[in-house]
């Protein structure tokens, strides 16, 4: 029988790639291996914008100063209900657009998604002056139950305190949990045919008894297969094929944009990335080119009218929302380069592509490029990309030589850090726990300092006039386990609710079968707990107390090792509190035989989580805002860069393997004395034996006649 | 031999080439009245740290410092020769490129027990960042209450020992910026064969918080800070005059 199943395709469109174990299964990363070539050379063979790209371009940002002018929103749906096929095609100027699809029929109009929760879908309309059809939200409150009100039906009283005294927060119950990336690829490599066989076969081998896991599966492949038809009938609605592979690299930008906007078409995901695709079209591009097929010139037309698009995406939201992430942000993020385990990197002419877009567009915070850094990487990429990073502030770095470890040469950054094999691996976002609210409850035995409810299990609070360090911890500890396990057990009911009501099936029909599940968490405030402690242990912490007798302020006596200074006093406690916090968070079951990690992310919240927070035990004031992830506290680091960088460092990975983030921001004057020629000395692998490098790198040198004689 | 240190600077990328780890050594006989680190020139203070100590700071973040190496500041390094002694030994031992940064106040012509610490240190030297402050002896005496003819001589003693010299020229408006000093800074720096580069600093004025915290006046009040035009065209003239010693025009 097993012949009968086993696929072994061949399509003309695949004329020229090396055939391997990519045709006989999906598996993009094979086709990649076996028909990727390194660039070595530099971003000399770029090409400026065309007029038409330029024109289109600046209707974008017509559209979007007409938008501020209209308080942020420029058009919304309130009755269509956003699906694959919701609505017909739209353009900007059709016979200008090389890349074409929106989300809805107009660009900047925002499409209504209720299935996340029909009240913030209302809100979202609300809030930016738009009513929704009374009969929607009539259909989404007693006919289709939506992803938030199943959360709510099972949330405990417990649960609903934490979430309101934001020890935990942002959590994903009533917006779309995003953080799963659909191989898009495999649209353009496969063609969509292709995909949907591949997906009757695996409903075909799911288990015979029917448990209740097995009845899931089925059901979910079976909307799989029915969100892929829908995707053929979306781009066929632009007049384009995809059930076959595309056949060149317009036709391979083009599918894999039409797979990434289906999914956003569906999906209003707190990140909607976009997976790691340069290398991939650049196999197209390099045998067009070898063909005649396109020039340079049209090929960066291409990569600059399908950028433009990820910069067009945009949903419906609530201020809420925006101000928890400071912004409007869709974190398309595109993870660039990165080193394959064989030691080849994986830097292509694409990649310069995707970042010269920053130049022909200008700069941009979206799509998110982010670069998979590796020593290994070619100089002159290396240069490029110092370059580009100094000339637009708009690209991301992540340590590829870390994460290739354990996430191999196919992976990809969903939002800022979070990594995940491209269609092997998905992920159940799980927003963040407030560990300096937590620090602050076990000292008031679970009482909110704010609220002066209690919120956390009723400890005996410390009385104490000063804080004892071994005193402190014990309480510490006992609290993070609390705080995990209603962590933890809100999480499973936000992901079961989640695959119940408002499932990804475009994105997970481009994944396999059997996909591996990470069940992110996150910590909020690791900086405060840490110089907390520090300071408890090596200062005196005096507590100030309300007439209730509620610890609410605190002063410090003396000095105390700081976060971010290289000490390994205050490190090692950083250290310890991660460790610690995500064993406890392994204690704990997890849905769907999800791994537990933990993140230390947060880009922009950290405003708002410290906003919600007392004054705690380092001196910190009051709703103050917490560093940005890992960061030390500002102004708290003194003994420059890499000292900084090194206490960061020293965070496990290995307890963190969803990231840890580090927001650097430098003036150009502290990176030496002319900014290009500092471009690549940051380079951390290059042996220095032979006395080049002791030439004088970082001045003016002197005229070459000068120095003569 | 513990060093007295002011701080550390753990990404140093404007004092010497590369990535450095910079110390901040505490301690100064000068009194530069443009002086941005006052908090240094008190001696015996800062904190005490040996070689080894910061040996060990510079090694567990090597990998940063890869194209760089060690650069002794202060403050006036080379008040502590034996300290200097001792970790540019450890430092050559690893094959880090060490660099002094001075104002040569310390050095005085002949033979002396001083002069020999110096000589051992000199061959361990990569580099030294020599800022002469004033090529006028009288204007030197009045910018740092100190003389400038120990400060030639120390660059001279650099050019006889061969060690590579980068000489550096802090422009101030109406005190380090007269034409024709600059020119006579050229000519002498000119004349030396070890001179391998020219860093020409504009003046700032981002040290005055720290004479507020100090408690003492700041001396050059009222003085705006140098354009960076002003450092450039102090630059050209400089080099003028270097090309004029070589018999270059």
């Amino acid at each position: 029988m097993d012949h009968l199943y086993y696929m072994d395709y061949d399509f003309e469109e695949w004329e020229g790639f090396e055939r391997a174990t990519w045709c006989r299964e999906i598996n993009v990363r094979s086709f990649l291996q076996h028909n990727h070539t390194p660039y070595d050379g530099d971003e000399s063979f770029l090409t400026e914008p065309t007029q038409d790209t330029l024109d289109l371009w600046a209707q974008v940002m017509e559209l979007t100063k007409e938008e501020i002018a209209r308080g942020g929103v420029l058009d919304m749906d309130t009755d269509v209900v956003s699906t694959i096929t919701s609505h017909g095609p739209g353009y900007l100027n059709k016979s200008k657009e090389k890349i074409v699809g929106l989300q809805t029929d107009k660009p900047f109009k925002r499409a209504f998604m209720p299935y996340g929760g029909i009240r913030m879908a209302e809100k979202a309309c609300k809030d930016n002056g738009y009513t929704v059809d009374p009969k929607m939200s009539e259909f989404f409150s007693t006919h289709r139950k939506t992803h938030n009100a199943g959360v709510f039906d099972v949330y405990t009283p417990e649960m609903r305190a934490c979430r309101s005294s934001h020890i935990i927060t942002g959590l994903p119950d009533a917006y779309g949990r995003g953080r799963i990336i659909g191989d898009y690829r495999r649209v353009a490599l496969y063609g969509v045919d292709c995909l949907i066989e591949d997906k009757l076969e695996q409903k075909e081998e799911t288990r015979s008894a029917m448990y209740s896991n097995v009845i899931r599966q089925r059901e979910e492949i079976s909307e799989q297969i029915r969100a892929l038809q829908e995707l053929k009938k979306m781009a066929a609605s632009y007049g384009y094929d995809i059930s076959r592979p595309a056949k060149d690299v317009k036709e391979a930008i083009q599918w894999l944009y039409f797979g990434y906007l289906g999914a956003i078409k569906e999906q209003n995901g707190a990140a909607m990335s976009l997976g790691r695709t340069s290398t991939f079209l650049d196999i197209y591009a390099e045998r067009d080119l070898k063909k005649g097929l396109y020039t340079e010139q049209e090929i960066q037309e291409m990569v600059d009218h399908f950028i433009m698009k990820l910069r067009m995406v945009k949903f419906a939201r609530t201020p809420e929302y925006n101000q928890l992430f400071s912004g409007d942000p869709q974190w398309v993020t595109e993870s660039i380069g990165g080193v394959a385990i064989d030691g080849r990197h994986l830097v292509s002419k694409m990649s310069y592509r995707y970042l010269h877009t920053l130049k022909n567009l200008g700069p941009s915070p979206e799509p998110n490029l982010t670069v998979l850094w590796s020593v290994h990487l070619p100089l002159p990429f290396k240069r490029y990309c110092a370059k580009v990073s100094i000339e637009s502030s708009s690209v991301q770095y992540e340590n590829d030589d870390m994460m290739r470890f354990t996430h191999g040469d196919d992976y990809a950054i969903a939002c800022c850090v979070s990594s995940m094999r491209l269609g092997l691996e998905m992920q159940f976002f799980g927003a963040r726990a407030n560990l300096a609210k937590c620090l602050l409850y076990a000292i008031n035995g679970g009482v909110d300092e704010i609220s002066h409810k209690q919120v956390g299990p009723k400890f005996t609070p410390i009385t104490a006039d000063y804080l004892n360090y071994d005193e402190v911890m014990d309480k510490f500890d006992a609290m993070m386990r609390w705080l995990a396990e209603v962590y933890v057990n809100t999480l499973n009911i936000i992901h079961y609710m989640h695959d119940k009501y408002c499932y990804e099936r475009l994105q997970m029909a481009l994944h396999d079968k059997n996909v591996t599940r990470w069940f992110a968490t996150g910590i909020a405030g690791l900086s405060v707990v840490a110089d907390s402690l520090s300071a408890i242990k090596y200062a005196k912490v005096k507590v100030i107390r309300d007439e209730t007798g509620l610890a609410v302020d605190y002063e410090v006596e003396g000095d105390f090792p700081k976060y971010g200074n290289d000490d390994d006093r205050v490190d090692n406690i950083a250290r310890g509190i991660v460790h610690r916090f995500m064993e406890h968070i392994r204690k704990n079951h997890t849905y769907r035989d999800s791994i537990p990690t933990t993140s230390i992310l947060t880009i922009t919240s950290n405003v708002v989580y410290g906003k919600a927070t007392g004054s705690t035990p380092d001196g910190r004031k009051k709703g103050e805002a917490f560093a940005p992830g890992a960061n030390p506290m500002h102004r708290r680091d003194t003994h420059g860069a890499v000292a900084s960088l090194a206490s960061v460092a020293k965070l496990p990975f290995k307890d963190a393997k969803d990231g840890i983030s580090n927001t650097f921001s430098i003036i150009p004057g502290a990176l030496g004395k002319e900014d290009q020629i500092f471009c690549g000395d940051l380079d951390v692998d290059i042996d220095c034996g032979n006395g080049g490098c002791f030439s004088p790198t970082l001045f003016e040198g002197l005229d070459a006649d000068a120095n003569e004689v | 031999m513990d060093g007295y240190i002011h701080s550390i600077e753990s990404f140093g990328t404007v004092d010497g080439p590369g990535v450095r780890l910079v110390v901040f050594c505490q301690g100064c006989p000068m009194r530069c009245q443009y002086c941005h680190n006052p908090d240094t020139w008190e001696m015996g203070k800062g904190t005490r740290m040996s070689a080894e100590e910061i040996m060990r700071l510079y090694e567990r973040n090597k990998a940063f410092y890869s194209r760089g190496g060690i650069t002794v500041t202060g403050g006036e390094p080379l008040l502590q020769p034996d300290f200097l002694l001792e970790l540019f030994a450890l430092a050559k031992a690893r094959g880090v490129h060490t660099c002094i940064d001075t104002s040569g106040a310390t050095y005085r012509e002949g033979q002396s027990p001083y002069n020999e610490k110096l000589d051992r240190l000199m061959e361990m030297t990569d580099l030294v960042m020599l800022d002469i402050k004033h090529i006028d002896d009288a204007a030197h005496r009045e910018l740092t209450g100190m003389p400038n003819g120990g400060v030639l001589a120390f660059a001279k003693y650099l050019e006889q020992r061969n060690v590579p010299l980068w000489v550096r020229h802090v422009v101030v408006p109406g005190i380090t910026d007269e034409e024709a000093q600059l020119e006579r800074l050229g000519r002498f720096i000119g004349s030396l064969k070890n001179l391998k580069a020219l860093d020409v600093l504009p003046y700032h004025t981002m040290g005055t918080v720290k004479y507020q915290q100090m408690g003492i006046p700041y001396p050059l009040e009222g003085v705006e800070p140098m354009s960076k035009a002003g450092a450039e065209l102090a630059r050209k003239t400089i080099i003028a005059g270097i090309r004029a010693a070589r018999g270059k025009n």
